[in-house]
């Protein structure tokens, strides 16, 4: 064992890099979730974003465009699912469940020629002086701007959904659509907004881990991130901030117990793998004492004649 | 006078139902204009139109002299025109000044807003705080919410449809000051109810709808109750006859059943006591939201509580569910018609099996024998005049009042030795409910015992022997009906505690 290989700058550094999907998709499903819509098809949008965004950078060689196609590609999935149950009335579960079936395989079709190619990679943030301190500065100044991103999204979220006149209607919607609809609010119209935001953040996140996080394609490489990000929502009581902690957590704990692995602790392997599901969930548990702030509406399908 | 709302011709067909024909009136300036009509007779489509929620077929509306056709709520509130909706505009989640905010076009900011609230809630008497969760509050402040709601936007005219359905009679009083106050302020009113003693107390002209045409115009003031009722039915009808109540042995008998609440914005249930006799009517009134759902549940065995809490015939039954209290007689039919008291995509057939099982032996050896539900539905729908193709219908597809004949008739026909109802004739039209409150009084004449639990207090005193009220959880003594006043009931709902400051 050695666990003076161990440096705690670069596991913070490199745990904020394995929470940013995580942020990403669970801010969007989020904001999903708040205005009344359950979309379980979160891990087939951030698969579908990732193979997009991949394929976006390696052709034209900007992670950045590969990025914003991601977020296109996600936000195209998340299409489909808001047409099958805001305009179609599917019943949102088996329409998410299903969503996330046709992301795995669609991006497998997508990805045939792209397994082993390597993606362009993104600069980091190098700001002289700040980048150069030691410990603050591999924390805090040398990523690359999507993380910083993620961040800037939380808090744009939080202020949305708090502090906005547009996040009050969001929340109403979700709070009792037929309600909403009553005072004249356009219930389809935002919800079927919020759905596109949710994927194009799934796409961001999924395009995170396969440009930044793990640079190459594979199949199902999300690996359950996307679930993850689902029960975060659930688990962080509906807030912004609070989903932000878990994701840090998990991604913590996932880097954690990689390098406790690589340390050679005597625990087998397989219970330092799914340290990160059961602690984040545990401590999140915890933390949600408060769960009754679920929206009203959530997984109800709204019609204007009922 | 000048007309501030003129309507002429008004017409709106749905698939199968035309909701308003030709209908036309005028509002007055500084008038209080009353609605009537029964369930389905064409009052929400009508003043929806006027709300700019459903589109006319054909026909104009006039407002201040000019056209008028909103084709949405936002630009019937630009040329003033306020709502105060039956039910479902509120946000329980949300504060006192975010559901304000969100029926206003242009709030500013919520600190603004929140001043502006405090102050024209004392203007007109209805305190209210802010920062509250409307999820917190009782349902006559959760009325002045839309009513704040709508006056901060300085309609011309405010429709408010059934306002009085869930208020105490003090409570009632308070509103019809501040309606009467703005209505000196030269602000017109559209009334819908069906309480008529209310509408000749309040307001200045009536308009009767029966099948989505206009039947009729009166002065409240100078009709009697019973003349427009008769307009609305258009026939007249029996008031239910009620029994001298029989001393019977006891039959129920609660003692101090204490629950928690079952959801979040519920009531605990605190110390409740009441013995049921054989042949007894029992009323429970009190403002929604005060333990009613919860006494129900605990009644009919959705919640169960310590076994000797209820006993039915000395036998304790706390611990018992549905199934088992129904096998011993004690049956229930709750509030919400769809959803709880019947599933809206099942026929008739099934959801008489579905109470009717055990003591209409409608299963033998865990598979239902079809044809006796069938036979038993067929049965409830005779006796209780349920107007619907026949027993394959869906519920959902029955009228409310129908719906809820059929829901009381299948407890009623199981013959059971104690009945508890929850807000019986809500939203039914006044013929069925007198069947309904019928069909209960005969119930307890052959010998059953009733627990009638209702907000409509003229109800209670109608049929009920002894009265009761439920206020925080908590059941007052129980006194005889006859004899009480009006105050006396308004005292036992605790309606005094909801004049004060609302909740800080």
């Amino acid at each position: 064992m050695n666990f003076g290989a161990i440096d705690p700058v670069l596991l913070i550094a490199s745990l904020m890099v394995a929470a940013t999907p995580l942020i990403f998709a669970a801010i969007g499903e989020l904001v999903v979730e708040k205005a009344g819509v359950l979309n379980l098809g979160v891990e087939g949008m951030m698969i579908v974003g990732a193979i997009s965004g991949f394929i976006i950078a390696v052709e034209t060689g900007s992670p950045m465009l590969g990025l914003l196609f991601a977020a296109i590609g996600g936000a195209l999935l998340s299409l489909l699912f808001a047409i099958l149950t805001q305009l179609a009335l599917a019943t949102q579960v088996p329409s998410g469940l299903a969503l996330t079936l046709m992301g795995l395989g669609i991006s497998s079709l997508m990805g045939q020629d792209y397994v082993g190619v390597k993606p362009p990679t993104m600069a980091r943030l190098d700001i002289p002086v700040l980048s150069d301190l030691p410990v603050v500065g591999p924390i805090l100044y040398s990523h690359d701007p999507a993380l910083y991103l993620g961040l800037v999204l939380v808090a744009c979220v939080w202020w949305f959904l708090n502090r906005s006149r547009a996040g009050l209607t969001l929340r109403a919607v979700g709070e009792n659509a037929e309600a909403a609809f009553a005072l004249g609010y356009k219930v389809v119209r935002i919800r079927v907004l919020a759905i596109l935001f949710g994927g194009a953040c799934a796409g961001v996140g999924g395009a995170y881990i396969s440009l930044v996080r793990v640079p190459q394609w594979t199949e199902g490489m999300t690996a359950g991130i996307g679930w993850i990000a689902l029960a975060l929502v659930v688990f962080a009581s509906w807030k912004p901030g609070r989903a932000m902690i878990g994701a840090y957590l998990f991604g913590g704990v996932t880097v954690l117990q990689l390098n406790l692995q690589a340390a050679g602790l005597a625990i087998p392997v397989e219970y330092l793998s799914m340290s990160p599901y059961i602690i984040t969930i545990l401590v999140l548990v915890f933390l949600s004492a408060d769960r009754s702030s679920a929206p009203g509406s959530l997984g109800r399908i709204f019609h204007a004649s009922r | 006078m000048t007309a501030l709302l003129n309507l002429h011709g008004l017409t709106k067909a749905y698939p199968g139902v035309i909701a308003n024909d030709d209908v036309s009136f005028d509002i007055d300036k500084a008038e209080i204009h009353a609605l009537l009509g029964e369930n389905g007779a064409g009052k929400s489509t009508l003043v929806k139109m006027i709300y700019g929620l459903v589109k006319p077929d054909a026909g104009t509306m006039t407002l201040n002299g000019k056209p008028f056709a909103p084709h949405e709520p936002r630009a019937a509130r630009a040329a003033g025109i306020a709502m105060v909706f039956q039910h479902f505009s509120l946000f329980d989640a949300l504060t006192v000044a975010e559901n304000v905010a969100l029926g206003m076009e242009d709030a500013g900011p919520l600190r603004d807003l929140s001043n502006r609230i405090e102050e024209v809630s004392n203007r007109y008497g209805l305190p209210l705080s802010p920062a509250s969760r409307v999820g917190d509050l009782s349902a006559g402040e959760r009325q002045r919410v839309e009513i704040i709601r709508c006056l901060l936007q300085d309609p011309q005219l405010l429709i408010m449809d059934e306002p009085t359905s869930v208020l105490t009679p003090q409570e009632v009083e308070i509103l019809f000051e501040t309606l009467r106050a703005l209505k000196e302020d030269g602000r017109s009113i559209l009334y819908i109810s069906h309480k008529l003693e209310e509408i000749r107390a309040l307001c200045d002209a009536a308009t009767i709808l029966r099948h989505g045409q206009v039947v009729g115009s009166c002065i409240p003031r100078d009709t009697t109750a019973r003349a427009m009722a008769e307009m609305m039915v258009g026939a007249a009808f029996e008031t239910p006859e009620t029994r001298p109540q029989g001393s019977g042995e006891v039959l129920l008998d609660i003692q101090s059943l204490s629950l928690p609440a079952t959801s979040q914005f519920g009531t605990p249930l605190r110390d409740v006591s009441l013995t049921l006799h054989a042949g007894e009517i029992i009323g429970i009134g009190g403002v929604a939201g005060n333990g009613q759902d919860e006494l129900l549940a605990a009644l009919s065995g959705e919640t169960r509580s310590d076994a000797a809490a209820i006993t039915l015939d000395g036998q304790p039954i706390g611990r018992l569910g549905p199934t088992g209290r129904r096998a011993l007689g004690l049956s229930a039919a709750p509030e919400e018609r769809l959803g709880h008291a019947a599933a809206p995509d099942m026929s008739l057939t099934e959801n008489a099996a579905l109470t009717g099982h055990v003591r209409e032996k409608l299963a033998r050896r865990g598979f239902i024998d079809w044809r006796r539900a069938r036979d038993f539905a067929e049965r409830v729908i005779t006796a209780f005049d349920v107007r619907t193709p026949g027993a394959s219908s869906a519920a959902r597809s029955l009228s409310g009042g129908n719906l809820q004949k059929f829901v009381i008739g299948r407890e009623v026909l199981q013959r059971p030795r104690v009945l508890v109802v929850n807000q019986p004739t809500w939203g039914v039209d006044a013929a069925a409910a007198a069947a309904i409150r019928q069909a209960l009084i005969d119930l307890a004449a052959d010998g059953a015992g009733v627990i009638v639990i209702s907000q409509d207090l003229d109800e209670l005193m109608e049929i009920s022997h002894r009265f009761g009220a439920l206020n925080g959880g908590r059941l007052s003594p129980l006194r005889p009906a006859a004899g009480l006043t009006l105050e006396e009931v308004g005292l036992m709902l605790g309606g005094a505690h909801d004049m004060e400051v609302a909740h800080v």
